[in-house]
């Protein structure tokens, strides 16, 4: 069976290859894509490969030696994690905590925002954080190009080509993980937390679901870490996976926002 | 397509998604990099793409087009290895050899960006990279030790390929 390979060298070019989606299977970094067509796992008629679209870039204005001036981040989709690395936590701290050095400058934004989830575990490690920063993301499908909240966003991700995510920098931001060694190639639970300039502190979760969600109850108890880490529970519904299950899970998701929250606390 | 190899410009004609690492082994001869997991997770294929350390198993050939790659075999020859090949052989830090190439790969990218002796931060640099004989306290002394960029006094253990009889007899 051939393989059509569209190689864009823009942005414009990738959207006008993607058109609505259908049938197209997008390869930016290859992180989790190669590994299934290295095994056979399917077969697909169009690939778009975004190697050479220019979209890996994060436009962050700089008042002075590094202080960020408030404005908007803008990071293309096809920046690798490493790159975001640099960054403020949450996002700087989750990136630093997906797989290793190498893995981390191949895989991207993108692709760990858009991938679906495979039926066996959880996946995309960003978008918890990306929830806590109440992040915006340009794509483009079916219905054209359009800017919308990321968790309007994340339940239809698979049908969409991401094109860059924005967000304004958090006034204090923290990150919390469950620990994963390397053998783990996906990481079971972390929780992501941002406050931002007027003060709201919002919550994300990642690996409590097929997606990142928002905790919206422990929110609305953000002030009490203890009170909101009990509340994170009404927010979310936990499935066991091959490693931890999901009355474990149950156990660590209290603790994690607490941590986050604590920090918060404490660096604000 | 094409590809400069170990400082060799070398034309390709496998399919754009071909991964690197079989454009390597199978179309260029370069068998260094290892086929461990074809999923990125064992570290054995890792190469340098333009002088980074990247998984080759993971790439399409055609995302690297023009790109200048380079395997343990560009790093230093059997009779002038470079300061980590000989450090791993002072050390005696292969065993089944294996996860050696990118190991040595991984090593020296982290000591081109400045790494340190510390070995915490060695092993966060390899930790990538798996070795199913365990011989990671070794490779963690090998690597501390190129750090310095000591030249070890080394007897060259590699045969000559032009004297070598496997299953034979004189």
């Amino acid at each position: 069976m051939s393989v059509d390979v569209v190689i864009p060298e823009s942005e414009s070019e990738a959207v006008e290859a993607y058109g609505d989606g259908s049938d197209i299977t997008v390869i930016a970094g290859g992180t989790i894509v190669m590994q299934l067509l290295n095994y056979q796992r399917f077969e697909p008629s169009k690939v778009l490969l975004l190697a050479h679209a220019g979209m890996s870039y994060i436009n962050m204005p700089v008042k002075e030696q590094g202080q960020n001036d408030g404005s908007t981040v803008t990071v293309g989709a096809t920046t690798p994690l490493a790159d975001l690395t640099v960054l403020a936590s949450p996002l700087g701290a989750c990136a630093a905590n997906v797989a290793d050095d190498e893995i981390r400058g191949q895989a991207t934004l993108g692709g760990n925002l858009c991938s679906p989830a495979p039926p066996e575990h959880p996946s995309g490690d960003l978008q918890g954080a990306l929830i806590a920063l109440d992040a915006m993301v340009r794509s483009t499908g079916a219905d054209g190009e359009k800017s919308e909240q990321i968790e309007d966003f994340l339940p239809h991700r698979s049908d969409r080509l991401a094109l860059d995510v924005s967000f304004e920098p958090p006034a204090s931001g923290a990150f919390a993980a469950f620990r994963r060694p390397h053998a783990h190639h996906y990481t079971p639970l972390a929780v992501s937390g941002a406050t931002s300039a007027d003060g709201t502190v919002r919550l994300g979760v990642t690996g409590a679901g097929d997606f990142g969600i928002r905790l919206n109850a422990a929110e609305a108890a953000a002030d009490d870490p203890e009170a909101a880490g009990e509340a994170s529970l009404t927010d979310v519904t936990m499935a066991d996976d091959a490693i931890i299950s999901g009355w474990y899970r149950e156990q660590l998701l209290p603790t994690l926002v607490k941590r986050v929250l604590n920090e918060m606390k404490d660096g604000s | 397509m094409k590809l400069e190899v170990n400082g060799v410009n070398r034309e390709v004609r496998s399919e754009p998604l071909t991964p690197l690492l079989d454009v390597l082994r199978e179309e260029l001869d370069v068998t260094s990099p290892k086929a461990g997991c074809h999923a990125g997770g064992c570290g054995a294929c890792t190469v340098m793409v333009d002088g980074k350390p990247r998984r080759s198993c993971l790439i399409p050939v055609a995302a690297v087009d023009g790109a200048s790659i380079t395997t343990v075999e560009g790093l230093g020859t059997p009779k002038d290895p470079s300061a980590v090949q000989q450090s791993f052989i002072h050390h005696y830090a292969a065993q089944c050899g294996f996860c050696t190439p990118g190991m040595v790969v991984a090593a020296t990218a982290y000591i081109d960006g400045g790494g340190s002796d510390d070995k915490d931060e060695i092993a966060k640099a390899i930790s990538g990279h798996v070795c199913r004989c365990t011989g990671y306290t070794k490779i963690l002394d090998a690597i501390a030790a190129a750090t310095k960029q000591t030249e070890f006094d080394i007897t060259i253990i590699a045969p000559d390929p032009t004297t070598v009889t496997i299953g034979g007899s004189e």
